[in-house]
């Protein structure tokens, strides 16, 4: 019985291994054929709206996994953590002040900037001061 | 500077808020996670100026706008008492959420800024995408706001229940699409302000029906729509590193929910529908038998201390209201220099905020190794000669565990009156914040110490000396 099975598997394994030199025979061909296909399916170019979404959702995997092995004594710090980052939405106010012509803009985007910066300084400040109070048994 | 070179680098900001993150995994590491935040935080700073180019004027325009916002945020950070921490964590949510507002509504006014069109012409993946930013931002600023106010107690912790709430409520929502949908065809700003304007009233709806008790979920639920506004925000601008945090921060907001719910046994729905907390007992016990509490006097708590091998200390929000910290490590202290075991047990929805009772007491120096959760220490309490249930209420009602009847049946809960003596600490006889008689109160092994948190652990330190 171990012996068929075994002779099979062999088998099946030279089989593979013909396909792959086939596969590397064939192969400046094949890679030509699949570029030229996806770039005639995507007209040239991928959507950037696609690439972005697809890290937003493996950004949120990584967070589900991240956020769960953080242990539950540092959750405030966590969420004083998370809310100092969030506030990376000065990139945002950045622009507007340093680029914008209109008047109207710059006054937005310099209130979002002060907001913002009261919350990253305020944000990273306060949870450096929890982090520091966390301490162990001496022994 | 090149535009595939700051692409990068938003992602390497990125990845370094992730790393701040996974520092949090152990209180060891956690200094240093903080750092890789502010590392990620400098080079986002710095990649968009070097992108944007600012003139002269505009430049100095930022460092003023930094200045002003990091020296705000500098002194608060350094000043707020540490048993605050709810009320400010509510507070820089709502910051998050109207940067959020104002940074599209700059992109409205100047598209050109942000590489999405011109006025009038914005891209219309643009605009939906911008929508739900400032939309999440607004419910977040908004419903901060009223978390901010019921924390700080400057507003009633209870549930204000407004007749016809969810169909307000829904009526809003519905609302919201057909403008977004409105806003894509007219390009007005009209409408993007009416979108702003019914997203900070469907905050304040949101939020204002939910009790005091259910402010842990809040708290949680708005740090998940920060992360959401921003994402929203991210996807405007095409930025990376705005991406990725928007999606961290949201999920991590979204867990912290799910943790509390699960630690008071109740959906997530039916503490957003609201309503729960603050009233009087549906389930008020009057069952005509003569219940009997047994007070005693801090002497007689110092005495059963101090010939205990075994102490277990629950604290809870009270602990926090009488800011009893301290007076508590001291206590602790004292008995463990007596030879005694003292142990600190933390329920996951103790205090305002998740993890409240920690930090609290991190700051009083307890060590953070003899603090427990409560899978980890629930089956020592049998084996403790005394528990010392200092604030904490509806986290040790037996009910939950034993009386099916209970509107807290199911709630996890701190098996404290399986200690040998339990002694609890309370300012009266009255009901916890979920309104629910406590029986653990009647029980043999219960001895009520009432009074001040802070007062009645004071005065056992001094009987212990004696």
């Amino acid at each position: 019985m171990a012996n068929e099975a075994l002779e099979k598997a062999l088998d099946a394994l030279d089989k593979a291994v013909a396909a792959v030199q086939q596969a590397a025979l064939n192969l400046p061909d094949t890679a030509e054929a699949a570029g030229a296909l996806a770039h005639g399916a995507t007209g040239g170019a991928i959507d950037p709206f696609v690439f972005r979404l697809a890290i937003f959702v493996l950004s949120i995997f990584v967070g589900y996994y991240v956020v769960w092995s953080v242990t539950p004594a540092l959750h405030t710090p966590l969420m004083a953590v998370t809310n100092a980052i969030s506030s990376v939405i000065v990139v945002g106010a950045l622009l507007a002040v340093g680029i914008s012509a209109s008047g109207l803009a710059t006054g937005f985007g310099f209130i979002a900037l002060v907001l913002a910066s009261v919350n990253i300084f305020g944000g990273f400040l306060v949870t450096q001061r929890m982090l520091a109070m966390y301490k162990k048994k001496d022994k | 500077m090149n535009a595939n070179f700051a692409a990068f680098l938003y992602l390497v900001s990125g990845v370094l808020f992730i790393m701040a993150l996974r520092g949090l995994s152990h209180p060891a590491t956690s200094r240093k996670g903080n750092t890789y935040g502010m590392v990620g935080m400098g080079i986002a700073i710095v990649t968009t100026l070097l992108l944007a180019k600012p003139t002269f004027g505009g430049f100095l325009l930022i460092v003023l706008g930094l200045a002003i916002g990091g020296g705000a945020g500098a002194v608060i950070a350094r000043r707020i008492a540490m048993t605050s921490m709810p009320q400010l964590v509510a507070a820089f949510h709502s910051l998050v959420g109207l940067a959020a507002v104002m940074v599209a509504a700059a992109a409205m006014y100047a598209p050109e800024s942000f590489g999405i069109g011109t006025v009038g012409d914005i891209h219309a993946q643009a605009l939906v995408e911008m929508s739900l930013g400032v939309a999440i931002g607004a419910i977040t600023f908004t419903g901060s706001i009223i978390a901010f106010l019921k924390l700080d107690g400057r507003m009633s912790g209870k549930p204000i229940l407004l007749t016809g709430r969810h169909f307000v409520n829904a009526g809003l929502a519905i609302a919201l699409v057909v403008l977004v949908i409105m806003l894509v065809f007219t390009q007005s700003t009209t409408v993007f302000w009416l979108i702003v304007l019914l997203s900070l009233a469907l905050g304040v709806l949101i939020i204002v029906p939910i009790g005091g008790a259910d402010m842990p979920v809040v708290v949680s639920m708005l740090n998940s729509y920060s992360g959401w506004a921003a994402a929203g925000i991210g996807f405007t601008l095409g930025n990376l590193a705005l991406i990725i945090t928007g999606a961290l921060v949201g999920s991590s907001g979204a867990i912290l929910s799910y943790i509390m719910c699960k630690g008071m046994n109740r959906s997530f729905i039916s503490v957003i529908l609201g309503g729960f907390g603050g009233e009087t007992a549906t389930a008020a016990v009057d069952d005509g038998v003569q219940r009997t509490v047994k007070q005693g006097a801090a002497d007689d708590a110092a005495f059963l201390m101090a010939n205990a091998s075994k102490v277990i200390i629950v604290p809870g929000y009270g602990m926090a209201v009488a800011q009893a910290q301290h007076a508590l490590r001291e206590l602790g202290d004292q008995l463990k220099a007596a030879g005694v075991d003292v142990k600190y047990a933390i329920h996951p929805v103790a205090g305002r905020m998740p993890g409240h009772m920690n930090v609290l007491l991190a700051e009083a120096n307890v060590p953070y190794d003899e603090v427990f959760e409560l899978e980890d220490i629930n089956s020592e309490f049998a084996q403790a000669d005394v528990a010392y249930v200092i604030g904490a209420n509806d986290v040790t009602n037996p009910a939950a565990r034993d009386d099916p009847s209970s509107p807290i049946y199911g709630m996890p809960i701190l098996d404290v009156d399986k200690a040998k003596t339990c002694l609890f600490v309370k300012r009266s006889l009255g009901s916890g914040y979920a309104g629910i008689d406590n029986t653990l109160f009647y029980k043999d092994g219960t001895m009520m110490l009432l009074g001040d948190a802070k007062k009645v652990t004071e005065d056992i330190v001094k009987a212990l000396h004696a």
